[in-house]
C-alpha cells in the first residue's frame, strides 16, 4: 500500500520536492521557533552592556584569525568544566553576540571567563609568541597584531549595523565610536572619560598593548579578551549546582538526570 | 572543449552573462576600494573578462549540429567538473596535512597571517567539502540524472554557469579566509556577497535539475535522484536561513549575522549538522545508489529499504542538530530532542549502508578483484561505522566526554575520509572510463595502490584521533583523591603531540593516494579512445544498462 503510494510520488518531480520540503521543515521549526518565544530561554540580566567599539573591533580580529577554531566560549554545566573555567555559561551572556562564538573544539582552553585572569602584558607577550610564556604551547604566534594599526574610521558603521539587528547601541555611541575606541586605549587622553560615560564605570580603560602612541589590533584584541565573562554578573548569582560528569565506567547507563538548566 | 558544443548564439549568450558578472565585479571593486571586498571585486572582474576574451576568440569556431542534441548526452561539463574536483582534492588535503602539521610543529605558522592555523583551517574544510565534494556532487549528479532519465541535460549554458559559478564561490571563500574574511560559522564561513552569489548559482542548479528530470523517458524517478534532489533543495534552505546577515555597508566585506547567542547557536548547528546530512550524506548516497550497483552489475538489494532510508534521513536529520550543544546554555528540552532523534537516525542510516552491502551479495569475488568496487564497499562500511559512532556520540553522557576533544575530529574524518572521499573515488573510477569512452582506467594497479594508501591513511588518522580524544576527555575530568582536578589543561595538550604527528602521517598517505589517482585519471584521459562500440551503448535513447541500475529490485 505504502509502496504503491510511493510509486505515485516518484512520478512527479514537483510533488517529490514538495514532500522533501515538508518532511525536512518540521524538525527545524519545532526546535528553533520556540527559542524566540519562550521567555526562559534567555535569562534576565539588567546589568548587561554591549561591547565597546574597541572590544567589538577586537572580537572581529578574534574571528578573522580563527581563534574560535581552537577555543570555545561555552562552559558546560559539568562539574569539571566549572571547576576548571568558572561558573557555567548562561544564554544571556552571549545575547549580543552576532554571531555567537561558542566553538566546537578545545585545542586550547575555554575563554568564556578569561577576562581579568591574566594581565594585559601577559596577553601581549602570549599573542606575540605563545612559547615565550608557555613553552609547550602549539598556538600560532600573532606578531603582526602589534604592528598593524586598527581601522577606526568605519567603527560607527559597525555599531550601526549591530543596532539594526537589535544590539542596544545608542545613536550617541554610534556617533562617538571612533573616538571611544581611541579613548579606551589612551587612559590619559580627553577621550577616555567618554567611554565610561557611555559604557559604564566598569569599562576598562588601559594602554592594552603598552604603547599609547598608536592604536593597534593588539589593543583591540586584548581589550576584547579582558572583557570576556565580565559583561554581566548573572552567572555568578546563579545557585543551581553543576552536573557531575558521569564516570567513564557508567557512560552507557543513560542520560544524566539533573537538568542542565538554571 | 568548453565551447565546441555551443552554437554561436549560445556563445553570445554566455558572453552576456559573463559581462553581467564582470559588472558586478566592477561594482564590488569600486564600492569596496578601501576594503578586502575590493580585492574580491577585482578578482571577479579579471576572471570574467578573461572568460569573455576566451569566448570571443572562439566565437567563430565550428558550430555543433543542433539536430543531434536530443540523441546525445551533454558530458563536457561533467568532465571539467571531475577535473576540478580532483584539483580541489589535492589542494584541500594538502592544506589538511599542513594544518595537521601546524598543530604538531607550531613554527610552521611562519609568523605569517595567511599561513596561520586559524585562517588555513577553514581553507581546508571548504577545500575538501565544497571544492572536492561539491564538484564531485555536481559532476556526478549531471551524469546520473541524464543516464537514469535517459534524457539530455535541459540546458546548454546553465550547466556551465552552475559549475563555474560554484567554483567562483569556492574561490572567493578560500581566498577570503586567507585575507581574514569569515563569518566564523563553521562550514558557512564565506561572507554575504559570496553567499548571495551561491544562491543565484544554486537556484539555477535546482531549475536545471528539475527540468532535466521532467524530460525523463522513464515514468519513475530513480532513487539516486531522490537523494540529489534532497541535497539541492535542503542545502538551499539551510544556506539561506543560516547566512542571513547585515553587511557593515555595501563597501564592506564584513557582516553581522542577524541571529545572536543561543538562537544563533541553534540555527548554526541546525545548519551544521544538516550540512553533514544533505551535503556529506544525501548527495553521496545518490552517488552510491547509482555507481555501486552499476559497477557490481547487480540491482539494488531492496527498493523498500531505499524508501525507508530516504524518508527517515530527510525527516530525522533535521531534528538532530542540537546534539552539538549538549550541556550548553541551550534549553534542556532541545538537547533531549536532538539526542532522541540522533539515536533514531541510526535506523535509516543503517538501512542505506545495509542496502549497499547486501547489493554486493553474490558479487564478493568482484569486490576482491576490483579495487574500484572495493572503494565503494569500504565506503559503505565506513558509512555504517561513522553513523553508529555519531548516534553514540549524540548520547548526552558520552558527549560530555567527547565534546570539544579530538574524538569529534576522529568521527568527522571517519565519515569524511572513509565514507565521503572513498565513495567519491570509487564513483570517479567508474565514471572516468565511460565518460571518456575508454575501456578501463589506465592502470588497475594504481587504483589498487590508491585504495591501500587511502585505507591505511584513514585508519591511522582515525585511530590517532580516537586515542587522543579519549585521553584528552578523561584527563580533563580526572580528579585527585582530595577532590581537585588532576591535570592542568597544558598536561592534556602535551599528551596530544604524538597523536598529532601520527595524524599528519595518516593524512599524508591519504593525500599521496589522491595524487596517484590524479595521475591515473590524467593518463586515462590521454589514452586513445576505445572501440566506438562501447561508446554507442551510452546514448539517451538506448537502454544502456538493461536490468541494472535503472530499475530497482522490488
Ligand atoms: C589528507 C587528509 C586530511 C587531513 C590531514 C585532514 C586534517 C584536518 C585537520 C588537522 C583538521 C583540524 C582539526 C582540529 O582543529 O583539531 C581538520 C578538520 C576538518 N576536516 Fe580534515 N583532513 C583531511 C581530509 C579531509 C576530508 C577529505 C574532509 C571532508 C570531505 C575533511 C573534513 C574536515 C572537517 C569537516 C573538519 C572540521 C572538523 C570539526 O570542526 O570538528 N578533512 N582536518
Ligand atoms: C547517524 C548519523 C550521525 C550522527 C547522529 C552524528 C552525530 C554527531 C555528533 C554527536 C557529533 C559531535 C558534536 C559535538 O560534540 O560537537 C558530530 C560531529 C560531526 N559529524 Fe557526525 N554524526 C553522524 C554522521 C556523520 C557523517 C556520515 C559525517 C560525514 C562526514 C559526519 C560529520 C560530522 C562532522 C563534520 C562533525 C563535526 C562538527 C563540528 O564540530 O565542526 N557525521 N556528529
Amino acid at each position: 500500500m505504502a509502496e504503491l503510494f510511493h510509486r505515485k510520488i516518484e512520478r512527479t518531480a514537483i510533488g517529490f520536492v514538495l514532500a522533501i520540503i515538508a518532511a525536512a521543515s518540521v524538525g527545524g521549526i519545532i526546535e528553533i521557533a520556540p527559542l524566540f518565544t519562550i521567555d526562559e530561554t534567555v535569562e534576565e540580566a539588567p546589568d548587561m552592556r554591549p561591547y565597546t567599539p574597541l572590544e567589538l573591533a577586537g572580537r572581529n580580529v578574534y574571528m578573522r584569525e580563527g581563534c574560535y577554531a581552537c577555543h570555545s566560549q561555552m562552559i558546560r554545566t559539568l562539574r569539571d568544566d566549572v571547576d576548571r573555567y568558572g561558573p557555567y555559561s548562561l544564554a544571556v551572556e552571549s545575547r549580543y553576540d552576532h554571531p555567537m562564538l561558542w566553538g566546537s573544539k578545545r585545542t586550547g582552553p575555554d575563554l568564556a571567563r578569561i577576562g581579568g585572569k591574566y594581565s594585559d602584558i601577559w596577553h601581549v607577550a602570549h599573542l606575540t609568541n605563545p612559547r615565550d610564556v608557555v613553552p609547550q604551547s602549539n598556538m600560532p604566534s600573532y606578531p603582526w597584531l602589534a604592528r598593524t594599526s586598527l581601522r577606526t574610521d568605519d567603527l560607527g558603521l559597525h555599531l550601526a549595523a549591530q543596532q539594526l539587528i537589535g544590539v542596544p547601541y545608542t545613536d550617541e555611541m554610534i556617533a562617538n565610536a571612533a573616538r571611544d575606541a581611541l579613548g579606551q586605549a589612551l587612559p590619559d587622553s580627553d577621550y577616555a572619560a567618554g567611554v565610561q560615560e557611555r559604557y559604564g564605570d566598569e569599562a576598562q580603560i588601559s594602554a592594552f598593548d603598552g604603547v599609547t602612541t598608536e592604536l593597534t589590533e593588539m589593543d583591540a584584541l586584548v581589550a576584547y579578551l579582558q572583557v570576556l565573562g565580565t559583561l554581566t554578573d548573572a552567572a555568578y548569582e546563579n545557585t543551581v549546582a553543576p552536573e557531575e560528569a558521569p564516570n567513564a565506567e557508567d557512560l552507557a547507563a543513560g542520560p544524566a538526570t539533573t537538568s542542565g538548566g538554571r | 572543449m568548453m565551447v565546441s558544443q555551443l552554437t554561436r548564439g549560445e556563445r553570445q549568450g554566455s558572453i552576456l552573462i559573463a559581462a553581467a558578472v564582470a559588472l558586478c565585479g566592477l561594482a564590488l571593486a569600486i564600492a569596496g576600494r578601501n576594503d578586502p571586498l575590493g580585492v574580491h571585486g577585482a578578482f571577479v572582474l579579471v576572471g570574467s573578462v578573461a572568460l569573455i576574451a576566451f569566448l570571443l576568440s572562439r566565437l567563430d569556431s565550428p558550430e555543433p549540429d543542433v539536430s543531434r542534441r536530443p540523441s546525445e548526452y551533454y558530458d563536457d561539463p561533467i568532465k571539467v567538473g571531475i577535473a576540478l574536483s580532483m584539483i580541489w582534492a589535492v589542494f584541500g588535503m594538502f592544506v589538511g596535512v599542513w594544518v595537521a602539521a601546524e598543530l604538531a610543529w607550531p613554527s610552521l605558522n611562519f609568523n605569517t597571517a595567511w599561513l596561520s592555523f586559524g585562517r588555513l583551517r577553514p581553507a581546508h574544510t571548504t577545500g575538501v567539502i565544497f571544492g572536492f565534494g561539491g564538484n564531485a556532487l555536481i559532476a556526478t549528479s549531471f551524469h546520473v540524472v541524464q543516464r537514469t532519465s535517459r534524457a539530455r541535460l535541459a540546458g546548454q549554458i546553465s550547466p556551465w554557469f552552475v559549475l563555474l559559478g560554484y567554483n567562483l564561490f569556492c574561490f572567493l571563500a578560500v581566498t577570503g579566509y586567507l585575507m581574514g574574511l569569515t563569518q566564523s560559522k563553521e562550514y558557512a564561513e564565506p561572507e554575504w556577497y559570496a553567499d548571495l552569489w551561491l544562491v543565484v548559482v544554486w537556484v539555477t542548479y535546482f531549475v536545471l535539475y528539475l527540468r532535466t528530470i521532467a524530460r525523463r523517458k522513464e515514468p519513475h524517478i530513480y532513487v539516486a535522484n531522490w537523494y540529489f534532489m534532497a541535497f539541492i533543495v535542503v542545502v538551499a534552505i539551510l544556506h539561506i536561513v543560516n547566512n542571513l546577515a547585515i553587511p557593515v555597508s555595501l563597501g564592506h566585506a564584513w557582516s553581522y549575522p542577524i541571529w545572536s547567542g543561543v538562537q544563533d547557536a541553534m540555527v548554526q548547528w541546525w545548519y551544521g549538522h544538516n550540512a553533514v546530512a544533505f551535503f556529506l550524506t544525501a548527495g553521496f548516497l545518490g552517488m552510491m545508489y547509482y555507481y555501486l550497483p552499476k559497477r557490481a552489475e547487480r540491482p539494488i538489494f531492496s527498493y523498500r529499504l531505499s524508501i525507508l532510508s530516504f524518508w527517515g534521513i530527510t525527516f530525522f536529520y533535521m531534528w538532530a542538530g542540537s546534539h552539538h550543544l549538549h550541556y550548553t546554555a541551550l534549553p534542556h528540552w532541545v538537547q533531549t530532542l536532538g539526542m532522541t532523534f540522533s539515536i533514531m537516525l541510526l535506523v535509516p542510516s543503517w538501512a542505506s549502508a545495509g542496502n549497499a552491502i547486501l547489493t554486493l551479495n553474490g558479487a564478493w569475488h568482484k569486490v576482491r578483484d576490483d579495487a574500484t568496487l572495493r572503494f565503494m564497499f569500504v565506503a559503505a562500511v565506513f558509512y555504517g561505522l561513522s553513523t553508529f559512532e555519531g548516534s553514540f556520540l549524540a548520547i548526552r553522557p558520552v558527549n560530555s566526554l567527547s565534546h570539544y576533544t579530538d574524538w569529534t575530529v576522529g568521527h568527522v574524518h571517519a565519515g569524511a575520509l572513509g565514507w565521503v572521499a572513498l565513495i567519491t573515488f570509487g564513483s570517479i573510477y567508474t565514471l572516468v572510463p565511460s565518460l571518456w569512452k575508454r575501456e578501463r582506467m589506465y592502470s588497475a594497479a594504481l587504483v589498487e595502490v590508491h585504495f591501500w594508501l587511502a585505507l591505511i591513511g584513514t585508519l591511522i588518522y582515525v585511530f590517532a584521533m580516537w586515542n587522543s580524544g579519549i585521553v584528552q576527555g578523561l584527563m580533563w575530568r580526572t580528579y585527585t583523591e582530595s577532590g581537585t582536578l588532576a591535570y592542568s589543561f597544558l598536561d592534556s595538550l602535551v599528551a596530544m603531540y604524538p597523536y598529532y604527528i601520527a595524524r599528519t602521517l595518516g593524512g599524508f598517505l591519504f593525500l599521496l593516494g589522491a595524487i596517484v589517482g590524479c595521475y591515473n585519471i590524467w593518463m586515462t584521459v590521454r589514452a586513445s579512445p576505445a572501440a566506438a562500440e562501447t561508446a554507442l551503448k551510452d546514448l539517451p535513447d538506448a537502454r544502456w544498462a538493461e536490468g541494472t541500475a535503472t530499475t530497482p529490485a522490488e
